[in-house]
C-alpha cells in the first residue's frame, strides 16, 4: 500500500508522457491519411480550373502535371454552353433532369419505405413474416439481372428507349428507381422497432386508429429516419450512372441524368479525351450540392446506417 | 418457417414442421371454401361466379360494382388479348409461353414494300408472365369477393348490419391499415422487381442470345432446359468456351475479393475509428468530415479520378518516370491487355480501402463509445496491456455487435459493381474472352448481357451469384440473434 502511494506521482508522469507521444503519433497518422484521402478530390478540383494552351489549342486531356500551369473558368463556361451528343446546352439540361428525377423519387421512395416499415414493425397480420422472408430473398438477386427486364417492360409501355416522346423516358426512370423502394424497408424497420410498443398500445386504448397512430405518433418520432431515407433516395439518381444509362438508352441524350452524361463524356459512343477537364468541372458542380447536403445531414446518415446494420 | 432446433430456446413451444403446417393450411382452406358455398346466402353462392353478387345482395352497391368492374376488365383482358407491337396478352400469351409456334419475320416484300413482322419471343415470354400475374390477381379477387359476401352473411346472422362502404374505408385506416399501406409497394414490386426477376431467371433456360438490344423485334428463341447450366462445365453454350474456361476463375476471384475487401475495410475502419476517437484528440469533426468525403462524393467521380491519376498519362506514372524509377508507364489498373493481372487485383483491393474504410469508421465509432467502461477498468486493475485489451475486449465486442453488418458488407462486396467497373473495367482482358482478370461475377454479367446480349448466359451467371449470396445470408442470418429473437426484441 505504502509503496504504491509513493510511486504514484512518478508513474503518473511517465504515463502522461507516453500519452503525449501516442497522441502525436495519432495526429501524424491521421494527417497523412487525410492527405491521401484528399489527393484525388484536390486533383479533380484543380483539373476543373485548369486552363492550359499548347500552340494555341486548349488542352483538356489528363496531363502529367498534378498542379495546373494556368487557371481559369474556361471549363465551366464550356461545360454549360457546349453541345454534347447533338444536344445544345446539354449539361444544364442533364442537371434539370436529375433534379426532377431526384425530387420525385425522393418523395415516392420515402413514402413507400415508411409505410412498409411501419407495417412490418408495428402491425400484426397474417403474412407479415412471409412478406419479410420473400423481400429478403428477392433482395439477394443481383440488380443487374432484373435491370434488363425492367428496360424491356418499360419499353413495351413506351416508357424507356422512347425517341418519339423523350420526356416519357424520365417518367420511366422515376418508376424504375422508386417502384422497388418499398422493399428496402429494413433500416427504417430497425428504427421503428426501437420505438416502444407501449406507446402504440396506449394510443390504441385511447381509441386511436392505426392510421392516426402512424400520423400522430410514429411520423413525428421518425424524423431521423425520414431524413435518412430522403437523403438516400435524393442522392441516388445523382450517383447512379448504370441503371439510368440502360433505362433511358443511348438514343436519347437529352433525357440523360447528369451522371450518365458526364460518364459519356469520357466513355460514351463518342469519347473525347480532350473533354477531361470539362468532365472534372461537371464533377465539381455535381459533388458540391450533394456533398454539402451530406455533410449537413451527416448525423442522420450515421444514425441510419447504424440502425440498419448493428441490430441484435 | 420453423426455427432450427439448435438455436431455439428450450422453453419455446416447438412449432410443427413447415410441410405439416402447409398441408393443414390447404386442408382448412378447402373446408372453408366448401363451408362458404354450403352455408352462404344466395348472394355468397352467386359470388362464386359473379364477383360482387353477394355485395349487391347485401346492398353494398359501391363495393359490388368495384368487384364486378374488375372482373369484367380482367376477363376482357384475358379473352380479347390486347397486343403491343404485334405480341398479344391474354390467353394467347399463355399459349405463346411454350414458344413452339413462332414465325420468322424481318423480310421485305420487294413487290409491295410490306414488312412482315416475325414473332418477338422476348415479349411473348414477358407478356405470358404478365398474364399469369393477372390470373393470380383474378383468383385473389375471387376469394375476396366470396369472403366479403360471407362476412356480410355472418354479420346478419349475429344481428348486425352488413358494413357500409364508409365503414369499409374506415376499416382500411385501422384494423386493415396494413392492406392500405402495403398495396402500393406490393403492386410496384410485383411489376418492377418480381416479374423482371422471374422473367430473367426463365431466360436462363432459353437460347436467347441477342447481339443488338434494339433489334429485338425479330428475335426468335426457344426453351432448352438446363443446357446453359451444363455449358458451364462443357463449354458448348452460346458463349462458347468462355463460360467454361472463365467461370471458375471469376467465381474464385469474386470470393477472394469479397473476403479481402470485407476484412481489410472492416479492420481498417475499426482502427481509424479508434484513432479518431482517441481521448484528447482535437479536430475530430474535421478528420471525420475528410474521411466521409469518399461516401458523400458519387463513386463515378471519385473512382474515375483515381483511375485517371493512376492512368498511363496521369500524374503518378509521370512522376515515377521523372524520378527515374520506371522507364515506361505502369499499368496499375490493368487497363491494357498486357498489364499484370495480380498488380491490378492488389490495386483494386487497396483503392477499395479508400472507399470502404469510412463506412466501418462511421459504423463502429458509436459502438466503441458504448463499450462498458468497467470492462476496461477491470482489465487495467488486472494489469492488462493496451494491445491485450484491444484484442480481448474491444475487438470481440465490436465483432459481436456488428456481425449483421459484416454479412451484409460481404454480400455487398460480392456485388461490388462500381469499384471494379469504374477502376479497371474488369481488365486486364484476355484475348478472346469477355471476362478479364479483375472481373467479378456481376461485372461479367453486365458485359455478357448489356454489351454482348447473351441474356441466357447472363441469367445463368446471375443465378449462380444469387445462390452464393443466398447461401451465405441464409446460413448466417438464421443463426443470428436478430432473426431468432425478432419477436422478443419488439
Amino acid at each position: 500500500m505504502m509503496n504504491s502511494n509513493v510511486s504514484k506521482p512518478k508513474h503518473y508522469r511517465s504515463q502522461k508522457k507516453a500519452n503525449a507521444v501516442s497522441l502525436a503519433v495519432t495526429y501524424l497518422i491521421l494527417i497523412v491519411m487525410s492527405i491521401i484521402w484528399l489527393i484525388p478530390f484536390v486533383w479533380v478540383v484543380l483539373s476543373s480550373f485548369r486552363c492550359e494552351y499548347v500552340d494555341g489549342t486548349f488542352v483538356g486531356t489528363v496531363t502529367s502535371n498534378f498542379f495546373p500551369k494556368a487557371l481559369g473558368f474556361t471549363n465551366y463556361k464550356n461545360l454549360f454552353t457546349a453541345t454534347y451528343y447533338g444536344v445544345s446546352h446539354a449539361f444544364p439540361r442533364w442537371l434539370l433532369n436529375t433534379l426532377i428525377v431526384a425530387i420525385v423519387d425522393c418523395i415516392i421512395s420515402t413514402f413507400l419505405v415508411l409505410s412498409v416499415a411501419y407495417c412490418m414493425s408495428k402491425l400484426k397480420f397474417k403474412l407479415r413474416k412471409a412478406f419479410m422472408n420473400i423481400t429478403m430473398i428477392i433482395g439477394l438477386f443481383p440488380g443487374f439481372l432484373s435491370m434488363i427486364a425492367i428496360y424491356f417492360l418499360l419499353k413495351s409501355m413506351g416508357l424507356s428507349g422512347n425517341s418519339d416522346n423523350p420526356t416519357l423516358n424520365i417518367v420511366g426512370l422515376v418508376l424504375a428507381y422508386s417502384a422497388g423502394a418499398g422493399l428496402g424497408f429494413q433500416i427504417a424497420k430497425g428504427f421503428f422497432d426501437i420505438i416502444p410498443n407501449s406507446l402504440v398500445e396506449s394510443a390504441k386504448l385511447d381509441g386511436c386508429s392505426n392510421f392516426k397512430i402512424f400520423i400522430k405518433i410514429i411520423i413525428p418520432l421518425a424524423k431521423p429516419i425520414i431524413i435518412y431515407q430522403a437523403l438516400m433516395s435524393f442522392t441516388g439518381p445523382w450517383m447512379d450512372f448504370i441503371f439510368a444509362k440502360v433505362i433511358i438508352g443511348s438514343g436519347n441524350p437529352e433525357c440523360w441524368t447528369v451522371a450518365v452524361g458526364l460518364y459519356s463524356l469520357l466513355f460514351g459512343t463518342h469519347p473525347d479525351t480532350n473533354l477531361f477537364t470539362q468532365f472534372a468541372a461537371g464533377c465539381v458542380i455535381v459533388s458540391l450540392p450533394i456533398t454539402t447536403l451530406f455533410m449537413f445531414l451527416q448525423k442522420y446518415y450515421v444514425e441510419g446506417v447504424t440502425a440498419g446494420a448493428v441490430k441484435g | 418457417m420453423a426455427p432450427s432446433i439448435k438455436s431455439a430456446p428450450i422453453n419455446k413451444v416447438k412449432k410443427d414442421n413447415f410441410f405439416v403446417r402447409f398441408g393443414r393450411g390447404i386442408g382448412e382452406w378447402f373446408t372453408n371454401f366448401g363451408k362458404r358455398f354450403a352455408d352462404g346466402s344466395i348472394g355468397t353462392k352467386l359470388s362464386h361466379f359473379i364477383f360482387g353478387a353477394g355485395n349487391f345482395y347485401h346492398k353494398q352497391y359501391i363495393k359490388g360494382t368495384m368487384f364486378l368492374v374488375l372482373q369484367i376488365l380482367i376477363i376482357l383482358f384475358l379473352v380479347l388479348c390486347p397486343s403491343v407491337n404485334g405480341t398479344p396478352y391474354g390467353y394467347k400469351a399463355l399459349a405463346n409461353l411454350s414458344l413452339s409456334n413462332v414465325t420468322e419475320g424481318g423480310d421485305f416484300d420487294p413487290n409491295t414494300g410490306a414488312f412482315t413482322q416475325g414473332s418477338n419471343c422476348m415479349l411473348m415470354v414477358l407478356f405470358g408472365f404478365v398474364t399469369i400475374a393477372v390470373i393470380i390477381i383474378y383468383i385473389i379477387l375471387w376469394f375476396k369477393s366470396i369472403q366479403s359476401s360471407y362476412k356480410a352473411d355472418m354479420d346478419i346472422k349475429v344481428g348486425k348490419k352488413p358494413t357500409t362502404f364508409i365503414e369499409d374505408l374506415k376499416e382500411l385506416l385501422d384494423s386493415k391499415f396494413h392492406v392500405l399501406m402495403l398495396t402500393p409497394t406490393c403492386i410496384a414490386a410485383l411489376v418492377f422487381t418480381v416479374l423482371p426477376t422471374i422473367f430473367m431467371i426463365s431466360l436462363a433456360f432459353s437460347t436467347y442470345n441477342q447481339q443488338d438490344m434494339d433489334a429485338q423485334m425479330t428475335t426468335l428463341f426457344h426453351w432448352n432446359g438446363f443446357h446453359n447450366f451444363v455449358a458451364v462445365f462443357t463449354g458448348d453454350g452460346t458463349l462458347g468456351m468462355e463460360i467454361k474456361n472463365r467461370f471458375f476463375p471469376v467465381l474464385g476471384w469474386t470470393l477472394v475479393w469479397a473476403i479481402l475487401a470485407t476484412v481489410t475495410c472492416y479492420f481498417g475502419g475499426i482502427i481509424l475509428a479508434l484513432l479518431i476517437n482517441k481521448k484528447g484528440l482535437k479536430g475530430k469533426k474535421i478528420f471525420r468530415t475528410i474521411f466521409i468525403l469518399t461516401i458523400a462524393v458519387p463513386q463515378f467521380i471519385s473512382l474515375l479520378a483515381v483511375r485517371n491519376i493512376l492512368g498511363e498519362y496521369g500524374p503518378v506514372n509521370s512522376l515515377l518516370q521523372n524520378l527515374g524509377w520506371t522507364t515506361g508507364p505502369i499499368g496499375f489498373l490493368g487497363l491494357n491487355a498486357a498489364d499484370n493481372e495480380y498488380l491490378a487485383k492488389v490495386m483494386v483491393v487497396i483503392i477499395n480501402l479508400w472507399v470502404g474504410i469510412p463506412y466501418t469508421m462511421l459504423m463502429t465509432s458509436g459502438i466503441l463509445m458504448n463499450i462498458p467502461s468497467d470492462l476496461y477498468e477491470a482489465a487495467t486493475v488486472d494489469g492488462a496491456s493496451k494491445t491485450k485489451m484491444f484484442f480481448k475486449i474491444t475487438l470481440p465486442y465490436v465483432i459481436f455487435v456488428t456481425t449483421p453488418y459484416l454479412i451484409s458488407s460481404f454480400v455487398g462486396n460480392i456485388n461490388s459493381f462500381n469499384t471494379i467497373f469504374l477502376l479497371t473495367g474488369g481488365g486486364p482482358t484476355y484475348v478472346g474472352y469477355q471476362a478479364g482478370g479483375t472481373d467479378l461475377l456481376v461485372t461479367w454479367l453486365y458485359k455478357v448481357t448489356i454489351d454482348q446480349g447473351s441474356y441466357n448466359t447472363g441469367a445463368v451467371i446471375g443465378i449462380f451469384t444469387f445462390m452464393i449470396t443466398a447461401t451465405i445470408t441464409l446460413v448466417t442470418y438464421r443463426r443470428s440473434k436478430a432473426y431468432n429473437e425478432e419477436d422478443t426484441f419488439q
